[in-house]
């Protein structure tokens, strides 16, 4: 019997085009696991995605899916959300797409707290075009364009999310596929901007270039670098130096959501006429 | 129509913005997403005020890239949309565009020109954005644009533009000016009953049989709205009719073509002009937008002179009324084309008529309008 997550997957565009141990599979099977979990018909639910390895996510999955341009995804998103408030929209986006060509996007749709799911997979490179450093890329780690080490300072995405008022921020990694769907779940349950950072293994461009060219050996690398947010709280800054902590980072439910928000801006304009 | 039956209607004095706005309304659009830009802001403003008290959505968005998402997102649920600019912000949508036309997802997008590059003149007329209007996203992909040049027309082109995008899946721009969107002029609002709204074509087969780019439909497939039942992908890569990627060459020249042929073959619903005193011309004048106006009064101002001037006033700009543009050059002897920029839409003239009869162009940058003086000027050149 098929697994009830499969309801959410187009088997017939199976097998997929990602290389043999990419992280994305694990996360595509936590979210749609958080789906059923929530019961959430695939009639109801927009996936939306924009350029990357990460972003081709939407073509196997059984809903409304939209693969847009490079970064761009969360605001074709806000359309759709807007114009349907009642309805479930989810972006899928990889480090670059969300965070460079996307950061501005990030920034504002955190801002203005509009309930939807962004799911970041941060393999901290780019690896559809080739491998490049990305703008979470480690310094000092190889990457195409990075080939005596990378001298740019990384973005802490979930920091970053968390500061510009995503009300729902979480952090997994491909090593824990069970709390990854918690907080994937967590996301989509919470009325507002919900950001779930994935920690992922790009072995191919990422591990190749640093000595990780082995999947289990990346992943392994990745869960090593993890610290569970309660732990990490009673850890010095030195203790966490090069760590990344795990867990839900941030959540409030008092926020206003901006759907919510123009409900009351139609109820005025109403009132006025 | 039989004027017993005709309702009275609105008499109003506003700017050109001001008309473009409320006939978007007019035209059913409930969603607008924007980002502030001069000349074009007060379109937005309207729309601000007037889309929630009749029940739509207005969003501003972060930067003009993310306006022309949302807009795109919006349609796909079925709403109709708009979206307003000017200069850079249509350079910066111009990504965005491409990938609506390639989606085939119906919106409406005025750009309302102002002069210059770059920066430019933002608060001064220009009209040299008609190029990238053509061409201004990479590859190719049918365009509709529509220059009126009064206000009575901005309110009656924009309802037109609505269904347009909505019958041929695509986007429409309308290209107003400085002048025309800051210009105020009496006009009459026509009332609900004097024209039709169109809407996109809608699937009639069960969700499991439907396919987004179906062409056994004919050239522009049924498009469903997100969240009735119909659960469809779409990419802005090269897809099959089934919406999903192909790298197949076959496929792709195909699924291109049929793309082209929305444009190409409703010209006869797509192209509108106008004639002005051409019937007995000797010399012709191609003109678009508030220029047209100029080029109107300096017809008259020939005729007063003895020369027998005409106008040939192009109100859908793009595709490019060829058939009488080439008929006109037929029949006199030479044509001017002013346009506020250093020559665009006379290349489109030269290719359309080849040896027929000289071009000469009235060219402005510095964003004043072109008088009719200046055209008059040309006129008795090639008289």
């Amino acid at each position: 019997m098929a697994a009830p997550y499969t309801k959410y997957l187009r088997m017939n565009r199976i097998p997929h085009m990602w290389c043999p141990g990419c992280g994305i599979g694990i996360i595509v099977k936590a979210l749609t696991r958080a789906f059923d979990a929530l019961e959430w018909s695939p009639d109801d639910l927009a996936l939306i995605s924009g350029i990357g390895c990460t972003s081709r996510a939407p073509g196997y999955m059984n809903m409304h899916t939209l693969h847009t341009t490079h970064g761009r995804a969360i605001s074709f998103a806000t359309g759709v959300k807007f114009a349907r408030p009642n309805k479930h929209v989810v972006v899928i986006s990889g480090d670059g797409d969300a965070s460079a060509i996307g950061g501005n996007h990030l920034i504002h749709a955190c801002r203005r707290n509009i309930d939807m799911t962004l799911v970041i997979v941060n393999n901290f490179i780019y690896g559809m075009t080739g491998g490049q450093y990305s703008p979470t890329t480690p310094v000092g780690a190889r990457a195409a364009t990075s080939p005596w080490g990378n001298i740019d300072i990384p973005f802490n995405i979930a920091e970053l999310a968390k500061g510009a008022g995503a009300s729902y921020v979480a952090r997994g990694h491909v090593g824990s596929g069970v709390q990854l769907e918690r907080l994937i779940r967590g996301g989509l349950d919470h009325k507002g901007f919900s950001v779930i950072e994935v920690l992922s293994n790009c072995h191919t461009q990422y591990g190749r270039r640093n000595r990780l060219a082995d999947p289990i050996d990346l992943i392994d690398h990745i869960a090593k670098s993890t610290v569970n947010i309660r732990k990490a709280a009673k850890m010095s800054d030195g203790d966490m130096e090069g760590k990344y902590f795990v867990g839900l980072i941030h959540k409030d439910e008092n926020r206003r959501e901006y759907c919510k928000g123009y409900e009351q801006v139609i109820e005025r304009a109403q009132m006025s006429k | 129509m039989d004027n017993t039956d005709k309702k009275e209607r609105q008499v109003v004095f506003w700017p050109g913005n001001i008309v473009a706005a409320e006939a978007a309304i007019a035209a059913g659009c409930r969603f607008f997403a924007g980002y502030p830009i001069t000349p074009s802001s007060e379109i937005a403003h309207v729309m601000s005020k007037r889309l929630p008290e009749v029940g739509g959505r207005f969003i501003q968005m972060e930067d003009e890239i993310a306006a022309m998402g949302a807009l795109i997102g919006a349609s796909l649920t079925g709403e109709k949309v708009l979206t307003a600019t000017s200069g850079p912000g249509f350079s910066l949508k111009q990504e965005n565009i491409g990938f609506a036309s390639f989606i085939e997802v119906p919106c409406v997008i005025i750009n309302v020109m102002r002069g210059g590059p770059s920066t430019g003149l933002p608060t001064a007329l220009g009209q040299s954005d008609v190029m990238q209007a053509r061409w201004g996203t990479h590859g190719d992909r049918p365009v509709i644009a529509i220059t009126p040049s009064y206000l009575d027309e901005v309110y009656t082109e924009i309802i037109r533009a609505f269904n347009l995008a909505e019958i041929l899946r695509m986007p429409v721009y309308i290209l107003l000016d400085e002048v025309l969107g800051h210009l105020s002029e009496r006009l009459e609002i026509p009332d609900p009953s004097e024209y039709e709204l169109l809407e996109r074509p809608r699937p009639t087969v069960p969700p499991e049989e439907y396919k987004p780019y179906d062409s056994s439909f004919g050239d522009v497939p049924p498009m469903a709205d997100y969240f009735t039942g119909y659960r469809w992908h779409t990419t802005g890569l090269n897809h099959d009719q089934t919406g999903f990627p192909t790298t197949d060459p076959k496929i792709c020249q195909f699924e291109e073509e049929r793309m082209e042929r929305k444009v190409s073959q409703n010209l006869d619903k797509i192209i509108s002009y106008d004639e002005f005193m051409t019937e007995d011309a000797e010399i012709g004048i191609f003109a678009f937008g508030s220029t047209a106006r100029a080029a109107m009064v300096a017809v008259s101002d020939a005729r007063e002179k003895g020369i027998k001037a005409g106008l040939l006033r192009a109100i859908t700009l793009w595709p490019f009324p060829e058939e009488p543009v080439r008929k006109f050059s037929k029949q006199v002897k030479g044509i001017v084309v002013p346009e506020a920029n250093l020559g665009q839409m006379i290349y489109e003239v030269e290719r359309v008529i080849g040896c027929n009869c000289p071009v000469v162009g009235v060219n402005k940058v510095g964003g004043v309008p072109i008088y009719p003086g200046e055209i008059l000027a040309k006129i008795e050149e090639l008289a």
